[in-house]
């Protein structure tokens, strides 16, 4: 039986398994997709944003908070990127800056350092900042992180310290017991005393399986990005307009931890959960908004678009709640913007508030809180890499030019807990095909070192999914 | 750290050409930078017919093709650095790379000869809407994939982009057995040479759409089905045209962009028309003692131009290293009307040592046109052409003797005659 089964390999979830990870719990993570981190996870502005923006009294504020504090120390513990590169609201106009004292006063009673820069002050640090923008607020603190990394990292560490994660495995049911709950997947069912639903964009779904009226409707929203090349750097700082009530953040530009620059989202209500295609009334919302704050942002030197779908709902506030008369089932629901930069804030509420209602929560001393970390080639030293490349030839042979990412970086992150299984995984934790020809020489290359150490063909090697094959057939001799 | 008359980053055809050539001028101490296992670059996946026509005067497959220089370059005991990958390039001609065998290396030269070949432009530079599953491959992978390591990658397959690598790979792929139900072209003219069209599309009734692109792709895990439109004068789908083809592959086909992250970075200075650096009549670039050649320069339509540029710039490099002289004020040589570009872009009438070729291409399909050479505001001579299109790269001469008398700069232009 396990103590905790966690629903959902998303943010939320990883960094959830990781905290339990280090007390004497027994913990499963199931996740319906081939890899982690393959939902909003995988696709939003990668912000851990300081919390000035939420409404206050919400449980956004409250954890965004907590979590922008929380992150830091757990980017360290697991070597993971984070990067602080500020965040300029742009206030164009008297109406705007208004809105920028109320934001100012927030930050001020959440202890969250700020300041404000003329127009000529922001200029001087962003030439491209648009001559509509009269004011400039700066979240100097704001961060970007990585993601998927993050994510991956808190499975590794959670997998180290002896939780299981369930890949390909969706929740088709959840009994009722009088002790605890049976969750099925089409492998196995879990015998868990508590569960935690962070099922993202299916969170709904999730709870319907065991609340007739959970109270709560997800209502994803999509939103759409260009990828700039990272030649182009049209900004320093992560440039916001000034947020509203009704259209959210807006359009941003946000300088990646890896130097490629993110313009958008746009944010559309869907239908299907899982369409995460791009659209060109989408795409032309972006362009038309980001000329608002910015000037001349290089769009031709776009690698790639992408979509990604915010797990909304029709509630304002992060839904995370112990579902009512379930002992121990404990929806995280509506996990949108401040998700990331929320997610070790939400963790520790869950666990502090929640769970330890229900279940003994005891510290591990034992437990692992660091990582082996990963060889990352390209941020060696010299002599670093020569003593590397000496003892293992295969960090000697890159892959990926554009991301100058060896075969041993492959290799290694393969046999990771945790580990890759399809090219898009690989492109997840070490980077081929992230750049400028988007894995047009590596794929190849990628696909064979996958079939090699997984022991499989490479007919049978995936991008993504487990049904997305890139091979078709053998060649006719 | 190790010094050597020169480095040349790249060995594929015009790696290849332009170490032999360096050793042919008597340029001993060199050195070839290949990130590949085997010389020959993307030559060595082009397994169809039609290399060397102009360099041997006999058809050649790819890798039969390579082999001649890789044979060359054996016979001249051309060091050749195999699966060893450029990381950098300074202005201050050093250069740092990554083997299993040497490590972390950074060495020195005199020259350097920048032949890194190109890239194919990826989906996300275009706009294509939908979804992004398996089954989206550029033409140069799915090739790499047939030809290189034995595996078809899909039996229904439509394709972007009248590029020539997607118009071999559509005739490649129908005699492996796949369907291939067309190519769209968002041009109203192909982009692909001629003799591609007539042998790879129309010799196997594959019908090509001009004025068409594909404006969205369906499937969740695996390509299930593409949206295709026509689209106006302003490249803008019209609304109304959607057609739908049920097809499992997609290859994009849709331009080539030379690779020139390490140029960039070096800070040499780029000419956007071609994005690869500017290169003067001895193709130096703006960075003295860096030189550059083949598709890491411009896309050129066939390799033996590339072999011949090549050959060009290490002469250029080993007169560089032999006489390192003042070469006067160069002129510029300009693209004039209907003329994307311009290779080289200048000369030096005060060293007017050779005589000097120029590559360009025309912007639009012409029947006929009149090639204006002028410098200033005469007209130096004039030439008669047939049959231009974009895809084939037109070349014209300018003799020692005109590039030595020039006084002002020069611009070459394609005046269209149209019949009455």
């Amino acid at each position: 039986m396990y103590d905790v089964v966690i629903i959902g390999a998303g943010i939320t979830g990883t960094v959830l398994a990781r905290d339990l990870s280090h007390c004497h719990l027994r913990v499963a993570v199931i996740e319906k997709e081939n890899d982690i981190a393959d939902g909003a996870t995988m696709a939003n502005s990668a912000i851990v944003h300081t919390g000035y923006d939420p409404e206050p009294g919400t449980l956004k504020a409250k954890l965004n908070v907590e979590g922008a504090r929380l992150w830091p120390k757990m980017c360290e513990e697991l070597g993971l990127h984070y990067k602080t590169v500020g965040a300029y609201i742009a206030a164009c106009g008297k109406e705007e800056e208004d809105h920028l004292d109320v934001l100012a006063k927030r930050a001020q009673e959440r202890e969250i350092p700020y300041r404000f820069l003329s127009r000529q002050e922001a200029k001087k640090e962003e030439p491209n900042l648009s001559d509509n923008v009269t004011k400039v607020l700066d979240f100097y603190t704001t961060a970007v992180i990585y993601p998927w990394e993050a994510a991956c990292a808190c499975m590794e560490n959670a997998i180290e310290n002896g939780a299981d994660l369930f890949l390909n495995s969706e929740c088709t049911g959840i009994e009722v017991l009088e002790q605890g709950y049976l969750v099925h997947t089409p492998q196995k069912d879990l015998l868990a005393r508590t569960v935690v639903n962070a099922a993202g964009v299916y969170a709904d779904h999730i709870a319907k399986m065991v609340q007739k009226d959970p109270g709560f409707v997800m209502r994803p929203r999509r939103g759409e990005y260009y990828v700039l090349d990272q030649d182009a750097q049209p900004v320093k700082h992560i440039i916001f307009p000034v947020p509203s009530a009704a259209k959210g953040k807006g359009v941003l530009a946000v300088p990646t931890v890896y130097g490629n620059t993110l313009i958008g989202p746009n944010s559309d209500y869907i239908d299907d959960p899982d369409d995460n295609g791009t659209s060109s009334d989408g795409l032309a919302y972006v362009r038309t908004n980001i000329s608002k704050t910015l000037n001349s942002i290089p769009l031709n030197r776009s690698i790639r678009t992408f979509s990604g779908v915010r797990p909304a709902s029709d509630h304002a506030d992060f839904i995370i709640e112990e579902a009512e008369g379930l002992p121990g089932f404990i929806n995280a629901a509506s996990i949108e913007s401040p998700g990331l930069a929320s997610a070790p804030g939400i963790s520790r509420y869950i666990i502090d508030e929640l769970l330890s209602k229900r279940i003994e929560i005891v510290p591990d001393k034992e437990a692992k809180r660091t990582r082996k970390a990963p060889v990352v080639l390209s941020e060696l030293s010299e002599e670093e890499r020569n003593r590397m490349i000496k003892e293992n030839p295969s960090y000697g042979r890159i892959i990926c030019r554009c991301e100058q990412v060896s075969e041993g970086e492959i290799i290694d992150c393969i046999h990771r807990p945790c580990g890759a299984i399809s090219v898009k995984g690989v492109k997840k934790r070490v980077r081929p095909g992230m750049g400028r020809c988007q894995g047009g020489f590596c794929e190849p290359l990628v696909l064979n070192i996958l079939a090699r150490e997984l022991g499989i063909s490479p007919l049978e090697v995936v991008l993504d999914s487990q049904k997305s094959v890139i091979l078709e057939s053998e060649n006719r001799k | 750290m190790r010094h050597y008359q020169a480095v040349i980053i790249g060995g594929g055809s015009a790696g290849l050409s332009a170490a032999v050539t360096l050793k042919e001028n008597g340029i001993e101490d060199i050195v070839v930078l290949e990130k590949d296992c085997e010389p020959g670059g993307i030559l060595e996946q082009c397994i169809h017919n039609g290399f060397g026509l102009q360099t041997f005067k006999e058809q050649l497959s790819g890798p039969a093709y390579a082999e001649r220089y890789v044979k060359m370059a054996e016979k001249l005991n051309v060091d050749i650095r195999l699966n060893t990958m450029v990381t950098e390039l300074h202005p201050d001609k050093t250069v740092r790379y990554i083997s299993s065998a040497e490590g972390d290396v950074t060495i020195s030269a005199d020259a350097i000869i920048l032949a890194v070949g190109c890239y194919e432009r990826a989906r996300g530079a275009i706009n294509i809407m939908g979804t992004r599953p398996a089954g989206i491959y550029t033409a140069g992978q799915a090739q790499r994939y047939l030809n290189i390591e034995g595996y078809m990658v899909g039996k229904k397959v439509f394709i972007l982009g009248s590029g020539d690598i997607g118009l071999i790979m559509a005739r490649r792929m129908t005699l492996e057995g796949a369907k291939v139900y067309g190519v769209a072209e968002i041009m109203p003219y192909s982009n692909g040479l001629p003799r591609n069209i007539r042998q790879c599309l129309e010799d196997f009734n594959i019908p090509l759409y001009l004025s068409h692109t594909v404006t969205r792709t369906f499937g969740k895990d695996r390509l299930e089905k593409i949206e295709l439109m026509q689209v106006d004068e302003k490249m803008n789908p019209i609304p109304g045209t959607e057609q739908y083809f049920d097809v499992d592959t997609l290859l994009l086909s849709v331009g080539l962009i030379p690779e020139n992250h390490l140029a960039e970075e070096a800070g040499i200075r780029m000419d956007p028309a071609i994005r690869g650096p500017k290169v003067d009549d001895s193709y130096m670039t703006e960075t003295e003692g860096i030189f550059a050649c083949g598709n890491g320069l411009h896309v050129h339509d066939l390799v033996d131009f590339v072999s011949l540029q090549a050959k060009r710039a290490a002469e250029g490099a080993a007169r560089y290293l032999k006489e390192k002289k003042d070469r006067g004020t160069p002129l510029a040589v300009k693209p004039g009307e209907n003329v994307s570009y311009m290779v080289p872009s200048c000369v030096h009438p005060e060293d007017a040592n050779a005589n000097v070729e120029f590559f360009f291409r025309v912007r639009k399909p012409m029947d006929k046109a009149v090639v204006e050479i002028r410098s200033g505001e005469t007209l130096l001579r004039t030439m008669n052409r047939k049959k231009l299109m974009p895809s084939e790269m037109e070349r014209v001469i300018l003799t020692a003797k005109e590039i030595a008398a020039l006084k002002e700069d020069v611009t070459i232009s394609m005046r269209e005659v149209t019949e009455e």
